[in-house]
């Protein structure tokens, strides 16, 4: 139902586990001290794809997706050179992952040519004592300067990212940064409640009550404050934390939501095939004597039976602007979520309501199928890969 | 077999933690009775609690050679709330040993203990145990004990379970002085049960004391209290693993399995005898009294068939609690339950979840009261919920408990505090050397049962220990608060309190309540009230947002996982009407901060 995702073929996820430095609510396999190493690590990237290829598993992306990690680190050259290695659809959407201080105009006009259709920049907000609080390295000047060049250079899609809810973000922080921001005139918004992360250091500092835990009422308000502007602004909404012009949707996250098959490049990244999903070893030194070896990258995977698939369908259509068919068996639950405001139901179909969105966890528990008729049983437990050669 | 004279029974008692099954260790070592490679500390705590705790819930008796005698060594616990493990493993033996920590002295069940023994009229050995730690005091606690129990000071021993000095002079003390037991081989068999235990392959297993005659694996056996048959299948002795013999004569401890699969046929107390040669019934024992309350419900209430056998069959390792069916409004089918305290509730429903699989909740804990009725009749009530109208009640009468404390003299005035703010009385006041002091207050039952135990740990830096027993009833002024949730009142958050206590009680249980029960999808206004009255109220906000917000191709598996526990997370909640209340919420009077 989840439109614009090509059902025969796959998307592509390039990882690139490398910045300058390293924010402290970032979970992200990323690496601050290995830039020496992008050259070594953009050829094995590229040697693993042309086995993609050769073994027929790779023969022509809907989308490709590279995320970081600080995608602008690698030089624009090696980015153009690794984007050629992999065969993609005439009409294929094409992101980069960008921080505002390491990308520049010539550099985009590089992605630009190399077939690059959409640029997503990490803003999280325009406010100094925001940035600060949240260790950014950039300040708003360098967005500005950005979304300039992403105009001079003609992109046909591009994505700012917005973080709400760190601490010492005020109403009037937020209202600014929505105001600089939405003047850019961005197709695409992302804009994310501030999530404290197991094992980084903002979870660190939360546990030794160095900073105060995100409040969820306050993230609630902001996220509601922000869709309201956001929607006035013509973006319209389409996942819990996205937002977009009509037809600046992302095809390669739409994939996500909708289940469908996609390929894992480089270290750390995650992929998925027909039921099985997999994680490529971790680190960059991993990832390039793997593929040196000539072994498959990946370092364990799970199946994921039909049923829990459905049940993921489910969870994460539900996030979506699209949302799931009326589920037969749960007239009572369902009564109650529209009686709560949480859900509406039209042409057949539950969808969030903004309310609701910020309780989709609730909402998706309430319309799952009880476990004991989910014949996968509990969630399987990651198994080690096998690693398989290519013959 | 070894004659009669060669055989020594014994108990070790003491106060929690002076280190009887330390002891154990070291006897069990000094007599080869395990093998040093399953050699393990506190080798006797068998059960998973008891491991986890660090003490002894259970009393463990064991057959060891010791030079060419027989002992009978019976471990026991020291918490006041298993004071009735204590007294049935005092009537099998002939002889105590009474075990004192050389740091810190003579304490409150080192008295009850020591008296309870005298009381069965055994030979007490006393010793001083932990001379290897730096604050032992021998000299001083040895002459404690003379003023305090009358023992000599010069008889008492001195040993270190830990390091073993003194433990091989023990034994052979108790040799010594213990008498061995008595009783004709031929006589008719009296045989008291005083442990079982339900096996779910052997059914029940059975300890035994053989008083007179002789108990032969094969004999048709009568169970004089029940007036039930049954055949010895196999009966043996724990030294300590379970060795059969073929035949228990007097004096002798050992188990029986006699195939009884009905727990009600093998209560312990019980008098076994041969059907052939009847003996007369033993005095048995008398039930201990259970001093609180609490129902115990299942989660899920398809299991109230599985708890009522679960009761059943734990009862006959532990007849010290009771229960009765019970329906409550808001948790369905359960059952009230009597314990001789708060440890032994808490023990009992994690036994029962542990050992029978069980999910339960538990509700707050309350003594039992007494109300007089406006038509001259009396009530008895041990569920709050259940106090009969103010308009029909004449006055309620709660019980009281005579209190013991032996502190350090610097923590008298906290504790003299303390009771006072419990409403308590002071008995008596006696120095029993220059710094130890021994207070006995009559107290409400009520007021120890929620947290006085702790307060008075916390007070007196853990050196102040209490015993208490029941002094009779007396005339309160009580009334119920009542809880409202959803304003729908829940039967089993109600509790009796004294008036002037009422209002803060209601504050703080509401308070702890919104701490406690997680936020829904709507408010949910909590409400203490007396009588219809609301006396405080508190409102678990409507919850706002739960969603992860990035959720991307790494990230799904991770989502659907949370998810699941979250699912497992609610299924362990009770739902009241359309409030989700977690377990903790029923105990949380428990907590109360003050
Ligand atoms: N230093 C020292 N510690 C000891 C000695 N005997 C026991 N302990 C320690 O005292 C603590 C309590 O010992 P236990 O043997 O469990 O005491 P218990 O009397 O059986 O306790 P309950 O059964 O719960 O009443 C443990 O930490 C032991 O290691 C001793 O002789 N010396
Ligand atoms: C994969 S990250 C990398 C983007 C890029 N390196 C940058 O920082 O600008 C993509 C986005 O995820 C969001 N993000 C990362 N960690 C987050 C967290 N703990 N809570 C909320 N959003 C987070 C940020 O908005 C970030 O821009
Ligand atoms: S948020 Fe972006 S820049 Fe910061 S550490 Fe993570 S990937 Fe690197
Ligand atoms: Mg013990």
């Amino acid at each position: 139902m989840i439109p614009g995702v090509d059902p025969d073929r796959p998307g592509v996820y390039v990882h690139v586990p490398f910045c300058t430095h390293r924010c402290d609510y970032c979970a992200f396999t990323t690496f601050t001290d290995r830039g020496h190493l992008i050259g070594e690590y953009v050829d094995a990237c590229v040697t693993h794809v042309g086995r993609l290829v050769a073994s027929g598993r790779l023969v022509e992306a809907a989308t490709v997706y590279v995320g970081g990690g600080t995608p602008s680190l690698v030089p624009s050259a090696d980015l153009a050179r690794l984007l050629d290695a992999i065969p993609r659809a005439a009409d294929a959407e094409v992101t980069v992952e960008v921080n505002p201080d390491s990308v520049d105009g010539t550099a985009l006009a590089t992605y630009r040519s190399a077939g690059v259709t959409r640029v997503s920049v990490g803003v999280q907000s325009t406010r100094p004592t925001v940035l600060a609080a949240l260790g950014r390295t950039h300040d708003r000047d360098n967005v500005t300067r950005t979304v300039d060049a992403l105009h001079r250079v003609g992109l046909p899609s591009w994505n700012l990212d917005l973080i709400v809810g760190a601490a010492g973000e005020t109403d009037a922080d937020l209202d600014a940064t929505l105001d600089e921001v939405l003047a850019l005139e961005p197709p695409h918004l992302s804009v994310y409640g501030l999530m404290v992360e197991p094992g980084t250091p903002l979870a660190r500092r939360v546990a030794d009550g160095e900073v105060p835990a995100p409040d969820p009422d306050v993230q609630a308000d902001r996220y509601l404050v922000a869709d309201a502007r956001l929607t006035a602004a013509g973006l319209d909404w389409y996942e819990v934390s996205n937002w977009a012009r009509p037809g600046h949707e992302c095809r390669h996250n739409l994939g996500y939501w909708a289940g469908a098959d996609c390929l894992a490049v480089g270290a750390a990244a995650h992929g998925h095939l027909a039921g099985t999903r997999w994680v490529n070893v971790p680190t960059p030194e991993s990832y390039v004597r793997r593929v040196a070896d000539g072994l498959d990258p990946a370092a364990s995977s799970e199946t994921v039976g039909p049923a829990t698939r459905e049940r993921e369908r489910t969870g994460l259509a539900l996030r979506t602007r699209w949302g799931v068919p009326v589920p037969p068996d749960r007239t009572d639950r369902l009564a109650d979520l529209v009686g709560a405001g949480l859900v509406e139901v039209t042409d057949g179909r539950v969808v969030c309501t903004p309310a609701g969105r910020l309780l989709a966890s609730e909402v998706t528990l309430a319309l799952w199928p009880d476990a004991h008729d989910d014949p996968d049983g509990p969630s399987p437990a990651a198994r080690p890969g096998v690693g398989t050669r290519y013959h | 077999m070894p004659p009669i004279e060669r055989f020594r029974s014994f108990s070790i008692i003491a106060h929690i933690d002076h280190g009887k099954s330390t002891l154990a260790d070291r006897i069990l070592e000094l007599c080869k009775a395990v093998d040093s490679r399953d050699m393990r500390a506190q080798y006797l705590d068998s059960m998973d609690l008891e491991r986890e705790r660090g003490i002894t819930i259970k009393a463990q008796n064991v057959r060891l050679d010791w030079k060419d005698h027989v002992l009978n060594l019976i471990d026991t616990p020291g918490h006041v709330d298993f004071g009735y493990e204590v007294s049935r493993s005092l009537a099998a033996c002939e002889g105590a040993l009474l075990l004192v920590d050389a740091s810190q002295g003579i304490e409150a069940q080192t008295l009850a203990n020591c008296y309870q023994a005298l009381e069965a009229d055994l030979t007490i050995v006393a010793a001083l145990n932990k001379i290897d730690l730096p604050a032992a005091e021998p000299d001083k606690r040895a002459e404690e004990i003379e003023r305090v129990l009358g023992i000599p000071a010069h008889e008492v021993l001195r040993i270190s379970a830990k390091t073993g000095e003194g433990v091989e002079a023990l034994l052979d003390a108790i040799v010594a002085q213990v008498p061995p037991p008595s009783g004709d081989p031929d006589a008719p068999l009296q045989a008291l049960m005083f442990d079982s235990v339900y096996d779910p392959y052997r059914g029940v297993v059975s300890s035994v004391r053989v008083f007179e005659g002789t108990l032969t694996s094969g004999a048709k056996l009568l169970y004089v209290n029940a007036g039930a048959n049954h055949d010895a299948e196999e009966i043996g002795v724990r030294r300590p693993g379970m060795t059969p013999v073929a035949a228990l004569g007097p004096g002798e401890v050992g188990y029986l399995i006699a195939g009884i699969k009905d727990v009600g046929e093998a209560r312990v107390g019980e008098t076994v005898t041969t059907a052939v040669k009847p003996g007369v019934a033993m005095p048995g024992y008398r039930e201990p009294k259970p001093m609180v309350f609490c129902g115990l419900y299942p989660v899920d209430g398809d299991e109230y068939a599985l708890l009522r056998e679960s009761l059943e069959k734990l009862r006959l390792n532990d007849s010290s609690f009771t229960y009765e069916p019970e329906t409550s409004g808001a948790l369905g089918f359960g059952f009230r339950c009597g314990f001789l305290g708060l440890l032994h509730m808490e023990i009992t429903r994690e036994r029962l979840e542990r050992e029978y699989r069980l999910s339960l909740v538990a509700t707050a804990p309350n003594v039992e009261y007494v109300a007089h009725l406006t038509n001259g009749g009396t009530e008895i009530v041990d569920n709050p919920s259940s106090l009969p109208p103010t308009n029909d009640t004449d006055f309620i009468e709660e019980p009281y408990t005579t209190v013991t404390m032996l502190t350090p003299t610097e923590y008298v005035g906290t504790l003299m505090e303390l009771c006072q703010q419990r409403r308590g009385e002071m008995g008596k006041m006696e120095y029993l050397s220059e710094e130890r002091v021994e207070l006995v207050y009559e107290l409400p039952l009520a007021e120890i049962v929620m947290d006085f135990f702790d307060q008075l740990k916390s007070r007196t830096k853990g050196y102040a220990s209490l015993d208490y027993e029941p002094s009779g009833y007396r005339r309160s002024n009580l009334v119920k608060v009542d809880v409202l949730l959803n304003s729908a009142p829940v039967d089993a958050f109600s509790a009796i309190v004294h008036r002037d206590k009422a209002y803060d009680y209601g504050r703080r249980m509401t308070q702890k309540l919104r701490e406690l029960i997680p936020r829904q999808l709507f408010d949910v206004p909590i409400q203490a009230a007396i009588s219809g009255r609301i006396i405080a109220r508190e409102t678990v906000k409507a919850k706002r947002k739960d969603v992860i917000a990035k959720c991307y191709g790494g990230d799904i598996s991770r989502k659907r996982k949370l998810l699941d526990r979250q699912k497992e997370g609610k299924k362990r909640m009770k739902q009241i009407g359309r409030v989700e209340v977690p377990q903790e919420a029923f105990v949380a009077a428990l907590t109360l901060d003050d």
